[in-house]
């Protein structure tokens, strides 16, 4: 029985370095070969829309009520040590530094992440990948680095629009529904936050748009079987897009804490 | 003059090729027969360049493909067009954008060029006029002969096919072969074809090898291949149940 438990520990072991291994060696590819001609913008621009105009709706839905609950949960608590001001500041600091960029990163690996796995994987199924490579056409530099080019500029972008529609959230909750005073909320929320907060919410979206689009596309690169193998991989990619996503927020916040407090 | 010598290849632990030599001539008709599963596709990839052997060389034109840098590479697959099973038309295109890729990515002509181009390679294949079609919108035959104009459009030296007969019936399965056939004898290309449809072998190819356990075991016409004393060759190329084949199978 302990034979079968460390066969198993040591399997996933494998499995994960092999991952690791793999997912390093597809960003080397990626990063080179985006700097070598052709530039194909065409490709670009229909990924950045599929990536970034395509997840208006969603988040600003997810945008919206989060803004909404995060006021409300706040507002339990401030209410009770009457500083309902502090709500704003509270608010914006929290959605601008932290939950816009997670949770606009996780919709994003959840939506287009998972749907460039299913695609790339059902390409791969049907030798469509080696139907690129037979005329001479990089699979990298044609399917992987549009994504990940597209995703690393969406990100940041959806992420500050993701930002502006939480705060709207928020508003609405406190001007209408605690008569926190309009012009009042927009100065202490404005009086809140800085550059920095910015740029920190920001600069790490770049890094979470490229792990959607590597995690992805390897995934989809590497599905075996049929279909079931396609929803497997699918599966895969957004789990671990999630959980590396977690990981790099965790060591970009510890970053800027300590480097820019 | 495609040179096969001692071709080795492990898949995920499987020794697929053991040490394939085959030699096929400039402007011949080559057809691989063998089981499915018995590694044929695989060795068309090593062809092609997809997949590198682990030991033995493949030369075409006197060229190593193993040991080119990827520009020398892909200078030699923009002459080799590789007609795959299933069709392998990106989805995500039209029809006309499918059989133009190729020229699109690196053909440097222009746009008129390469819609004059797409419409003749259609037209070869007899299906003139679908440009504007999704390949959804094809039947599993027409797909084929698409995946076919697709690989004309570049004008290739070589051509491989990877079962082009499989899956279709056997109506549309004559008039394939009998396409193979005239394209050869028009364009003048060598053909490579993978098969077990025997019918669609003795059609089309000038010389049969099959290949058995990761090895070409027997070479010949195909009046040579017919003739066999080989009691694995002859069980296959006659389609019995019973024989060195499926013995070896039950025994492992």
């Amino acid at each position: 029985m302990f034979d079968n438990f460390f066969i198993i520990i040591g399997r996933h072991i494998i499995s994960f370095f092999y991952f690791l291994g793999g997912l390093s060696n597809l960003a080397f590819k990626t990063i080179s070969l985006s700097f070598v001609p052709p530039y194909r913008k065409d490709r670009i621009f229909e990924q950045a829309k599929k990536a970034g105009l395509d997840s208006l709706p969603l988040v600003s839905l997810i945008g919206l009520f989060i803004g909404f609950i995060f006021a409300l949960q706040t507002a339990y608590f401030m209410q009770r040590i009457g500083s309902e001001l502090y709500i704003a500041s509270l608010v914006a600091l929290s959605i601008v530094r932290e939950l816009g960029p997670v949770i606009t990163a996780l919709v994003v690996a959840g939506r287009v992440g998972a749907s460039i796995t299913a695609e790339l994987g059902s390409m791969q199924v049907t030798e469509q990948i080696d139907a690129l490579e037979t005329f001479a056409t990089n699979p990298v530099k044609y399917l992987v680095v549009p994504r990940f080019i597209a995703l690393s500029l969406m990100l940041p972008i959806l992420t500050l629009y993701a930002d502006a529609i939480g705060i709207l959230g928020s508003y609405l909750i406190c001007v209408f529904r605690l008569g926190i005073s309009s012009s009042i909320y927009l100065r202490v929320t404005s009086e809140a936050l800085f550059h920095k907060d910015l740029f920190n919410g920001l600069f790490k979206t770049i890094f979470f748009g490229m792990i959607i689009a590597l995690v992805s596309c390897y995934e989809g690169f590497n599905v075996k079987g049929g279909a079931e193998g396609v929803g497997q991989a699918t599966t895969r990619s957004v789990v671990f897009s999630f959980i590396m996503i977690i990981i790099a927020d965790c060591i970009f916040t510890a970053l800027f804490y300590f480097i820019f407090p | 003059m495609i040179e096969i010598s001692g071709v080795v290849k492990n898949l995920n632990g499987n020794l697929v090729l053991r040490g394939v030599d085959l030699k096929i001539d400039k402007g011949s008709t080559c057809v691989i027969i063998g089981r499915s599963g018995c590694g044929k596709s695989v060795l068309l990839k090593h062809i092609v360049g997809i997949l590198k052997p682990d030991k033995g060389k493949i030369v075409i034109d006197g060229k190593d493909i193993a040991l080119l840098k990827e520009k020398e590479l892909n200078n030699v697959r923009m002459k080799i067009g590789l007609v795959f099973q299933g069709g392998a038309l990106f989805d995500s295109m039209t029809v006309g954008e499918n059989v133009g890729f190729g020229l699109i990515e690196h053909g440097h002509i222009s746009e008129e060029e390469i819609l004059d181009r797409v419409e003749e390679s259609l037209n070869m294949v007899g299906l003139a006029g679908i440009a504007n079609l999704m390949p959804l919108d094809l039947s599993g035959g027409m797909k084929k002969r698409v995946a076919l104009a697709r690989a004309l459009c570049i004008k290739p030296e070589i051509i491989l096919y990877d079962e082009p007969t499989t899956g279709v019936d056997p109506i549309t399965a004559d008039s394939i072969n009998e396409l193979i056939k005239s394209l050869h004898d028009k364009l003048k290309v060598t053909s490579i074809v993978v098969t077990h449809d025997m019918r669609s072998a003795y059609r089309i190819g000038d010389n049969l090898a099959m290949l058995y356990q990761g090895k070409i075991i027997s070479q010949g016409s195909p009046e040579e291949i017919q003739k066999t004393q080989d009691p694995i060759v002859h069980q296959f190329i006659n389609g019995l149940a019973h024989g060195p084949i499926t013995e070896a199978v039950r025994l492992l």
